[in-house]
């Protein structure tokens, strides 16, 4: 009797019912609520704003909690929610040189202007499981309450990359062309080659993971650049739009952004003197280790533009922006679980045919062999 | 293809506008479905959106399918040629849910079939319109990775690398080593690969009184056969194009000239052929044809096609 091995409405309803309750969990357990997540897992909602390409906390938090803490999953519910979203107005350009700091460091220089300010991060923590916080409700005295009173940082501290322009030392970080409005890549579809608008749309977008790998390839020698922290800053800035009507700039808000500026010795060229390069990395939130495989990666990106020998994948436009989007990576390679039963079958007829000639080859060769003793 | 605006319809109980995408989308989209009738088998880049389904689950299907479905269409959707696959159903329950259309699973009802691996067995008729999910549209692909070289080798019909593979197949194992995805020519110019229907269904595609559009999402391509165009599935004077047989018919409906999955019943390697295309087979099956083990009639329960509202 014939079983069909296929699925109807009803199976996809249990499956989602399914699926909810996996998400609850043990109902004993009091459910998370958003306010929770974005409190206390401000560096998951970090990543899926960033992937999601889309601020809002709230969302990002929401998303988190029905795709059960699966990242790529949320970034994926973030990112088909805002392409339904109407877009209102371009901002114009972020100035990061006027940013409520939370954190600004440079590995080239010992002191800067404004200073080396550590803020919030793991990077001198020892990795010792703190057995304390597996306990809930502990002394509730706010932290920030017991740290010593810091002197308050300046409003406006200059980028690096600023201060070494003022000798001429690195390129300016002017647009292509200041004409052309800023590609989009999810209006239109990636263009190659690709300017560094859209390179660098679509590595904001980009996987954190393939991003880390092609980063540290680039370290280790795969097109290789040996790059320096110029600086990482971690904190507020005002995004702001120039309303046709008025004709200056309004802030509508402000969003919280880290990035990043690696730099690059160049040779020069015969056009260009020696001077060092940029690499560029942002990210919504924190996200440090994202915007740094970011900028090294752009850099990597721009050796045919400067001339540098193409030999390794981080440096390959067509193979990193073609790879890079998780969405897409995800869906394309579970995509597998779909039936692929007729073009299988089609296969199965194949080998089996070839499989039967095959044979046949060799019965007559061992024949001949056979007739030649 | 419906007029621009008629379609603000959405349901009291979806935020979407009608079939999802708004209408300067779908705008933008007709365009892309325009040119690429004009130009038949030419991959045309388009804007493709993000959706609410993955990539690679047909997500450029659903943006064409959204683009030219009207009110007063009549929807069919499959899956490995069966209506009832999960991911068909799933698929004709967005549209149930975003454009509220009518349902079909009889082929010859359905103003526009969405399909995934297969072209229906009943011949499409003048009007119908056959939209396919295309997970990889370049033909040369797998012989070229770079879309910078494979638009070149299109933009100058520079296929010998194409024959050359194909003749590769013939020396090595005495024949066109390709079931599935089987490369066409388009009107006597554009190669294109048919997404991955099995080879069986290439000469479908030949001459079809039906409309056909290709969406890949993730790739952001369009690609469409007119009407009544010359599809030429690729092969050589000595090695003429030739299309799967099975020894034995359809064990449900006795059908000799369709498509037949294979399906093990037990843990022996016990196995019948049926028909891939659930309508075809349900609606010989009603028309009074039987196979060596079709169950007594009225078992199966409903087998021809079923019209939803």
């Amino acid at each position: 009797m014939y079983v069909a091995v296929k699925g109807g409405e009803q199976a996809i309803e249990a499956s989602l019912r399914l699926l909810d309750a996996e998400r609850r969990g043990d109902p004993e357990v009091p459910e998370l609520s958003l306010e929770q997540i974005k409190q206390q897992m401000t560096l998951a909602v970090d990543r899926v704003m960033s992937e999601g390409a889309l601020f809002d906390r709230e969302l990002a938090a929401l998303a988190i909690k029905q795709a059960r803490g699966d990242l790529i999953e949320a970034i994926f519910l973030l990112r088909a929610y805002r392409t339904t979203l109407p877009r209102l107005a371009v901002s114009a350009p972020l100035d990061t040189s006027r940013m409520t700091l939370k954190r600004r460091i440079s590995a080239i220089f010992k002191d800067v202007p404004g200073g080396q300010v550590l803020g919030p991060t793991f990077d001198y923590s020892h990795r010792l499981l703190d057995f304390s916080l597996a306990e809930l409700a502990r002394d509730e005295t706010p932290i920030e309450e017991e740290l010593p009173p810091a002197e308050p940082l300046p409003d406006t501290m200059p980028r690096l990359v600023d201060i070494l322009n003022q000798d001429g030392l690195i390129e300016q970080d002017f647009p292509d062309d200041t004409q052309r409005p800023v590609g989009d890549l999810t209006r239109e579809p990636l263009p190659l080659p690709a300017g560094r608008d859209i390179r660098l749309q679509n590595l904001a977008r980009g996987d954190e993971g393939f991003l880390l790998a092609l980063g540290y390839s680039s370290q280790r020698g795969y097109g290789h650049v040996h790059p320096f922290a110029g600086e990482i800053r971690h904190g507020y800035v005002a995004v702001e739009i120039v309303p046709e009507e008025l004709g200056f700039a309004v802030e509508i808000g402000e969003v919280d952004v880290t990035e990043c500026h690696m730099v690059t010795q160049f040779t020069g060229s015969a056009e260009a003197p020696p001077q060092f390069t940029n690499g560029y990395g942002l990210t919504y939130g924190q996200g440090e280790r994202k915007a740094m495989a970011m900028a090294l990666v752009d850099r990597s990106l721009r050796a045919e533009e400067l001339g540098e020998e193409t030999t390794s994948p981080a440096q390959d436009q067509e193979f990193v922006l073609s790879h890079s989007d998780n969405v897409e990576a995800s869906g394309f390679l579970q995509h597998l679980k779909l039936p692929h039963y007729v073009d299988f079958q089609s296969e199965l007829a194949l080998v089996r045919r070839l499989r039967e000639e095959h044979d046949k080859a060799r019965t007559k060769d061992r024949d001949q062999q056979d007739a030649a003793e | 293809m419906m007029a621009d605006g008629t379609a603000e319809t959405a349901r009291p109980d979806s935020g979407y506008n009608f079939a999802y995408l708004d209408e300067q989308t779908k705008r933008m989209i007709r365009r892309a479905i325009l040119k690429a009738l004009a130009i038949p088998g030419h991959q045309v880049p388009f804007g493709s959106r993000e959706m609410p389904l993955p990539y690679g689950w047909g997500t450029g299907g659903i943006q064409v399918t959204a683009s030219v479905l009207g009110p007063d269409d009549r929807l069919k959707v499959i899956d490995q040629g069966a209506d009832d696959t999960t991911n068909a159903v799933n698929i004709r329950r967005f549209f149930a849910r975003t454009a509220n259309v009518a349902t079909t699973e009889r082929t010859q009802e359905a103003s526009l079939i969405q399909t995934r691996h297969r072209i229906p067995e009943t011949q499409l008729q003048e009007g119908q319109i056959l939209v396919y999910q295309v997970p990889i549209p370049e033909p040369l692909r797998w012989l070229e990775p770079r879309e910078s070289e494979t638009r070149k080798m299109h933009a100058l019909s520079e296929y010998g690398i194409m024959h050359v593979r194909l003749y590769e197949d013939i020396a090595q194992w005495g024949r066109i080593a390709n079931s599935y995805d089987y490369p066409v020519q388009v009107n006597g110019r554009y190669i294109a690969r048919p997404s991955p229907i099995p080879k069986f269904d290439n000469p479908k595609m030949d001459m079809n009184p039906a409309i056909q559009l290709f969406g890949a999402g993730r790739e952001k391509r369009i690609y469409a056969i007119p009407p009544y165009t010359k599809v030429k599935s690729l092969d050589f004077e000595d090695h003429p194009f030739d299309v799967e047989t099975w020894d034995e018919p359809c064990a449900l409906c006795s059908a000799r000239n369709s498509y037949l999955d294979e399906i093990v019943t037990d843990d022996r390697g016990t196995r019948m052929f049926v028909c891939s295309d659930s309508d075809y087979c349900g609606q010989r099956r009603d028309a009074g044809h039987r196979g060596h083990q079709a169950p007594p009639a009225g078992l199966l329960g409903q087998t021809g096609g079923k019209e939803n509202r």
